[in-house]
């Protein structure tokens, strides 16, 4: 992987991240990030807690501003491929008590193919009703969202993402605090999806499931620290390095970096 | 007091001002961002203050410019000073719409003496001298304030339903919404452009302290009836105009049946939205307070006559009496029951006759035999149930039951049949009533 495709690879790759890094007030949280995903994958991301889990899926998505780097959708940047992108947040990131019911949370998945100014047409509610259908929950409809549980919510947020149709899915955290149905469907849900050609990328947290729910991982703290076949990364050296402290050197050379540059500018 | 052309005009200026205020408030409330519009509606001042000493006239779009200007500049120095100086959110706003406040202040008193702009005026509105400043329309005078209200309240109201959906997303989730390219950022400051334009455009009517009521406790209170957004936004509307008819009607009556002269319509729009607000809360179907107290009363009186009729049948079936007769003095004491509780239980199943008093003793009718027979059956099927599938010792079975007896209806017994395997006696060696 050392950055060097062809225009003709490159659109072929479903993600690809280069020389990416993401400093937020002085302080590092992704330092020079370099992976590709092959397409077809359920790929998970893991690392401890402030290992930049969640800020890796942001800064591709473009909701937190690289400090540099460069990453391609399919060989193009984000803006332009919008529309093959599908994105699960975390749960907590939303109000819950928000006056809409599930099957408007679901719509919103839509709201970029229906365009500005537009009303959600009949159409586009079937749509979501069959969105919802996928994923066990087209009975729970027209509930207001605060009375779902924490695992319906969840699988609320799948819908909408499946809505999209997207070809790359970013999921953040999407098994936290959910029940055992919830925890089947996703897996399921995965399953079909990966069946499709689609790639789905996940933040995860739970080192027991790793082995059964992913292809390839990409371990990360701060940095990379191996990316790669399950099979092939996921060992006890790569844990250790993951898991076993942050690079103390590195971060601080890189706090006095990002200040200085910041004098500079 | 009459009701005279004038008063049409200051309700028409009222009801136009409440309702553009309304409409940008629910995403105001919804965001979260509720002080942010008492924030710009203060903060508008300065600008207001520049556009005035400079263009010299209160008519000029360049009012509404400047206002604009500076309401989207509070909302940009606000998340500044927030992310780059570290300062708490609304710790950052409090400071900036303080000081531009103070600025706009000055800016008016020192200029007083050439132009005619009054700070009390900007504070609190004069909504009764809007008619008096009019222009003709159509061969009518009407008010100015009427005119430039009708175009704000035309404006958000375009705004909000072309842009229903992207507000809609941007104001729940507004990651989503930048993922999909509905801008959850420009979203927003749209959306203060209109509430610094919305503000101004009020001054006249409510001041630059009351309009923040408009802006948000009629949607405030839509909240509180319905977990709809559209519906939250019309009934917002109909609270709004609600407010400002009984505003106008309150300030010229309710002062007189006191003994006062007529009170100031401003604050009696404020203070009717206000008490509207407060009758949701106690008297509102969701979570009105008042139906939540008679709800719980409502449960607790069914359980207490459940149980009383459960005790009675006990009562029978320990003593082995068909038609046992209990000393109703006694029988309190054997309930515990408080005595409200009691005698409220007591009256509602004589009343349904479900037990008869004769000579101060309880008995149980045919019909109150049914039910509590029911009951019995529910509670001890019960017991069976948790002793076989959860193991529960004989001595932890009664205290589950007790609660699930009172929500077993006739599915989940002939479920608990099933599951049970049809016994005659329930874990304690007691039989189970037919």
């Amino acid at each position: 992987m050392n950055g060097i495709h062809n225009v003709e690879n490159v659109s072929k790759i479903p993600v690809l991240v280069h020389d990416l890094t993401v400093a937020y007030q002085h302080k590092p949280v992704l330092w020079d990030i370099d992976f590709e995903v092959e397409e077809g994958q359920v790929i998970g991301i893991i690392g401890p807690n402030g290992a930049g889990k969640s800020t890796l899926i942001k800064a591709i998505l473009g909701l937190v501003p690289k400090t540099s780097g460069r990453i391609l959708i399919y060989g193009e940047i984000y803006k332009k491929q919008r529309s093959l992108v599908g994105y699960v947040p975390q749960r907590e990131s939303v109000d819950w008590d928000f006056p809409v019911n599930a099957l408007d949370v679901v719509s919103m998945g839509l709201y970029g193919k229906i365009g500005w100014c537009k009303p959600v047409t009949k159409h586009y509610k079937n749509l979501a009703m069959f969105a919802m259908e996928r994923v066990g929950m087209a009975d729970y409809a027209h509930r207001q969202i605060s009375q779902l549980s924490g695992g319906q919510q969840q699988r609320i947020f799948l819908a909408r993402a499946l809505a999209q149709d997207a070809q790359i899915y970013f999921m953040d955290e999407p098994f936290v605090g959910v029940d055992a149905a919830t925890e089947k469907a996703i897996v399921t849900i995965l399953h079909d999806l990966k069946s499709k050609g689609k790639t789905v990328l996940i933040v995860h947290h739970t080192l027991q499931t790793v082995k059964q729910y992913f292809d390839s991982l990409i371990m990360l703290n701060m940095r990379i620290v191996a990316t790669g076949l399950t099979k092939n990364v996921f060992t006890q050296e790569n844990l250790h390095k993951t898991y076993g402290g942050r690079l103390t050197l590195l971060e601080e050379a890189v706090q006095a970096y990002t200040r200085e540059a910041r004098i500079h500018e | 007091m009459n009701w005279t052309d004038l008063d049409n005009w200051i309700v028409i200026t009222g009801i136009l001002s409440a309702l553009s205020c309304a409409l940008l408030g629910n995403f105001m409330v919804l965001r979260r961002l509720s002080m942010m519009g008492d924030a710009i509606s203060h903060a508008v001042l300065p600008g207001l203050a520049a556009a005035f000493l400079i263009s010299g006239s209160r008519d000029s779009i360049t009012m509404f410019f400047g206002a604009a200007v500076v309401g989207i500049l509070t909302a940009v120095f606000t998340d500044l000073i927030h992310r780059l100086g570290k300062v708490e959110e609304s710790a950052s706003m409090g400071v900036v719409f303080t000081t531009l406040f103070a600025v706009g202040l000055i800016m008016i008193v020192k200029g007083a003496d050439a132009v005619d702009l009054d700070p009390g005026c900007v504070l609190y509105g004069a909504i009764e001298l809007v008619p008096l400043d009019t222009k003709t329309v159509f061969n009518i005078p009407v008010p100015r304030a009427v005119i430039v209200l009708t175009t704000v309240f035309v404006l958000n109201a375009l705004f909000v339903i072309f842009f229903y959906k992207e507000l809609k997303i941007s104001s729940f989730d507004p990651e989503l919404a930048t993922t999909v390219g509905a801008n959850a950022l420009w979203m927003h400051f749209i959306l203060m452009t209109l509430v610094a334009v919305t503000t101004v455009a009020s001054f006249e009517s409510v001041g630059s302290i009351l309009v923040i009521a408009m802006l948000i406790v009629p949607p405030a209170t839509a909240w509180l009836i319905t977990d709809r957004l559209r519906t939250m936004i019309l009934i917002s509307l109909l609270i709004a105009e609600l407010s400002a008819v009984l505003g106008h009607v309150g300030a010229l009556k309710l002062p007189n049946f006191i003994g006062y002269e007529d009170t100031s319509t401003a604050g009696m729009i404020a203070v009717a939205s206000g008490a509207l607000f407060f009758i949701t809360l106690f008297f509102g179907p969701k979570h009105g307070i008042v139906i939540k107290s008679v709800e719980r009363f409502w449960t607790l009186l069914r359980i207490s006559r459940e149980d009383i009729l459960g005790l009675l049948y006990r009562l029978g079936e320990l003593k082995n009496v068909n038609d046992l007769q209990v000393n109703s003095d006694l029988f309190r004491k054997v309930t515990g029951y408080g005595k409200g509780m009691y005698f409220s239980a007591i009256i509602s199943l004589k009343l349904d006759k479900k037990i008869c008093v004769d000579n101060g003793n309880f008995k149980l009718t045919d019909r109150g035999k049914r039910m509590a027979k029911s009951l019995i059956r529910s509670h001890r099927l019960w017991e069976a149930y948790l002793h076989k599938y959860l193991n529960l010792p004989i001595d932890h079975l009664h205290f589950s039951a007790e609660r699930f007896e009172h929500v077993t209806d006739s599915k989940m017994q002939k479920q608990l049949l099933l599951k049970t395997e049809l016994p005659t006696q329930d874990p304690h060696g007691k039989d189970i009533p037919e």
